[in-house]
């Protein structure tokens, strides 16, 4: 292959940024079809979600859903897994939160409730993400088939568990009671007064999500557990040689995966809604994939994916109310395009480049390379 | 006791009409050895171009040939990423669907403002069933006769062409020069590369055939069963296909069964809905939505038989140079 023919500069940083623009303009064009104007599309999206407290506390809100599927997605990238079940996963890490919410809502105060929160949420995502990890690692199934299945497979249990068994009796609406005040997490707000988000609900699941990305960063990079993965993503022969067990670290790193896609439930749940309900999850699972592919894996890049999105999320909305022809779908289509340019394309301008850099190089590096002939 | 079993595995026939499509879909390109996710937004694209088309022109045959134009459109992207950019084909079909989820309903609700959806079809802007000859005069023969009218006859054009493609699938792949070649194209690429034959257009012949039978599964959904596209109309169908073709371990014969079975459960979970089977008292209406799934990945555990899909599928074609 052609790797290392362009400066490290280039491969990290220009050709994203490429892929992103080309995501972009697409995105520009389709705005351009309904016969709207970009340019004040973009006015509306960066003011919608930047241009004032409350905007900005959606857009982070928002972003903190990003940061865990994305960070669910990229945790499995590493290990050459790819785990489209983030939504699943999330979903019923909502079982998680909700049994531990129900439980000690009304009995111990906010902070006490939290860590059987994170454990419960982790728990149940990961648990969720075990059976196609096992299935991967012992029976060869693909695991990208078998959490597709079971996304559908959460969604049917999920409503059936809503509707027949943890449901509120006497209610039409398929969710659970809300939760007491031992089972919501503090606003940002209210931690700190001097931010005024309005009623976004941005809260300490925030801070959570941040950490969640330093711990991931610390896994992949500074642990051995996180050399196992990586070198099993890289080459599996190679981590088979190196004495690594493949099926070990396949299990392990979707169960992560999948717990961490399970801790988007709390910010949803315990941090907004403040009770369980059904399609709590709506997609933001799947963000994660755009996320990881924009963040490059990397937990600094998925932040800022994660933020970038929020920004669409929150600024789509405000978009949605100004202009009615340019509906929330869009954001489907933006994310569409960045997964197509950033992931599947993400090669394209790559030929192209590397021409004009040997291009550009040529007269430079030409005369010692005849000198030490 | 008949009649009702009759009625079921009527509508089991049209629930499948349009999973089958686009199982055989995804079974011509997996077998060249391009994975393919992207057959649920395929499907929700062209239905999409099959309801604007048929509702302006009021013309079914056009509103199919849009539906078909659409897939095809989708599946050349999915193409150029994945044969001509060696691009990882799974993100690609993910993008796929997003792209299908979300132009749809911006544009619907762009041109024709009714939420995503489109307005009604005009009169001919619709498949209509067709009566088979003699349908109603042998009604009324027993066993045969409802077999005859109630099952057999009495539905649209693309119900028949689906059915029909299954053979017709058969004797491609296992009985033609292109069927050799599209099967060995995707277990060893390099063997057929050698043999002179180029890797790349045959892939994209095989992805462009994904998208005409796509095409015609959401065309099915949008101006045959119902009168009109809405918003995320195919609703998982596509992934209930690709469930399929691995139940049906990538052969056309079996995916015409494993998309029947799909299909049967589908109609008795409709009949079923708050009824409750003696014995078993009532099932939940979810059992059946989840079963599809369940028995795709107790398959692929390799617990009912085994599943091995197409040796070279989901891997890029490099010709070596060095």
């Amino acid at each position: 292959m052609s790797a290392g023919q362009l400066p490290r500069w280039a491969d990290l940083g220009l050709i994203p940024l490429l892929n992103l623009t080309a995501a972009f303009l697409v995105s520009g064009l389709v705005v351009l079809i309904i016969g709207e104007n970009p340019i004040e599309v973009v006015q509306i999206l960066l003011w919608g979600s930047l241009g004032f407290g409350e905007g900005i506390g959606f857009t982070l809100f928002y972003a903190t859903n990003f940061i865990f599927t994305g960070l669910a997605v990229a945790v499995a990238f590493h290990a050459g897994l790819f785990n489209i079940g983030g939504e699943g996963q999330a979903y019923v890490g909502g079982l998680g939160v909700a049994a531990a919410c129900l439980m000690l809502d009304s009995l111990v105060p906010w902070w006490v409730t939290l860590p059987f929160v994170i454990l419960g949420s982790a728990a149940a995502g990961a648990a969720w993400a075990f059976i196609p990890a096992w299935l991967q690692a012992k029976r060869g199934s693909h695991v990208v088939i078998t959490t597709i299945m079971f996304n559908f497979i959460a969604a049917s249990m999920m409503v059936y568990l809503l509707v027949n068994v943890i449901g509120k009796e006497g209610s039409m609406q398929p969710e659970t009671r809300t939760f007491e005040d031992g089972g919501r997490l503090p606003m940002l707000n209210d931690i700190f007064p001097f931010f005024d988000f309005g009623t976004a609900p941005v809260n300490l699941s925030l801070i959570l999500a941040l950490l969640a990305a330093f711990g991931v960063w610390l896994l992949i990079w500074r642990t051995r557990l996180g050399y196992a993965i990586r070198t099993l993503g890289a080459n599996a022969t190679a981590a088979v040689y190196a004495g690594i067990s493949p099926a070990r670290i396949i299990i392990i790193t979707m169960m992560i995966s999948g717990g961490l896609a399970g801790m988007m439930a709390i910010n949803e749940i315990m941090g907004s809604q403040h009770r369980l309900l059904i399609e709590f999850v709506s997609g933001y699972g799947f963000v994660g994939i755009a996320v990881a592919l924009m963040g490059r894996g990397h937990p600094v890049g998925i932040v800022l994916a994660a933020i970038l999105f929020g920004m669409l999320y929150q600024g789509g909305a405000e978009l949605a109310f100004e202009i009615p022809a340019v509906t929330r779908d869009m954001i489907l289509v933006i994310q569409g395009l960045v997964i197509l340019f950033a992931g599947a394309l993400e090669y394209m301008f790559r030929p192209a480049l590397i021409r004009i850099f040997t291009f550009a190089r040529t007269p430079a590096s030409a005369a010692p390379a005849a000198a030490t002939k | 006791m008949f009649e009702t079993l009759i009625l079921i595995l009527d509508s089991t026939v049209r629930l499948s009409t349009p999973l089958l499509l686009a199982c055989l879909a995804g079974l011509y390109s997996e077998r060249s050895g391009v994975v393919d996710i992207g057959l649920e937004g395929k499907m929700l694209g062209a239905a999409f171009g099959a309801a604007c088309v048929a509702y302006l022109t009021a013309n079914a045959w056009l509103g199919l040939a849009a539906g078909i134009s659409v897939a095809i459109g989708l599946s050349l992207i999915h193409g150029f990423a994945s044969i001509t950019n060696r691009g990882n084909q799974i993100v690609s079909g993910v993008a796929i669907n997003f792209l299908a989820a979300g132009l749809t309903a911006l544009l619907g609700q762009a041109w024709f403002g009714q939420g995503g959806r489109t307005p009604s079809l005009p009169d001919g802007g619709r498949f209509r069933e067709i009566t088979l000859p003699f349908a109603d005069s042998v009604a009324s023969v027993p066993v045969l006769g409802p077999i005859y009218s109630g099952l057999l006859s009495g539905h649209n054009i693309l119900v028949y062409g689906a059915f029909l493609a299954v053979p017709f699938t058969w004797w491609v792949l296992f009985r033609t020069r292109f069927g050799l070649r599209l099967r060995a194209v995707g277990e060893n690429p390099a063997a057929v590369d050698t043999a002179g034959i180029s890797v790349t257009f045959l892939r994209y012949r095989a992805v462009i055939i994904c998208g005409v039978l796509c095409g015609m599964a959401g065309a099915y959904l949008a101006i045959a069963q119902s009168s009109g596209f809405i918003k995320d109309m195919t609703a998982g169908k596509g992934f209930i296909a690709l469930a399929a073709l691995i139940f049906a371990k990538w052969k056309p014969v079996n995916a015409m069964f494993a998309c029947l079975l799909f299909g049967f459960l589908d109609a008795v979970a409709i009949r079923l809905q708050g009824q409750s089977i003696p014995g078993v008292g009532e099932v939940p209406v979810q059992v059946f939505q989840a079963l599809p799934y369940v028995l795709t990945v107790i398959l692929l555990a390799g617990f009912i038989g085994k599943a091995i899909p197409p040796k070279a599928s989901g891997i890029p074609y490099l010709k070596e140079r060095t």
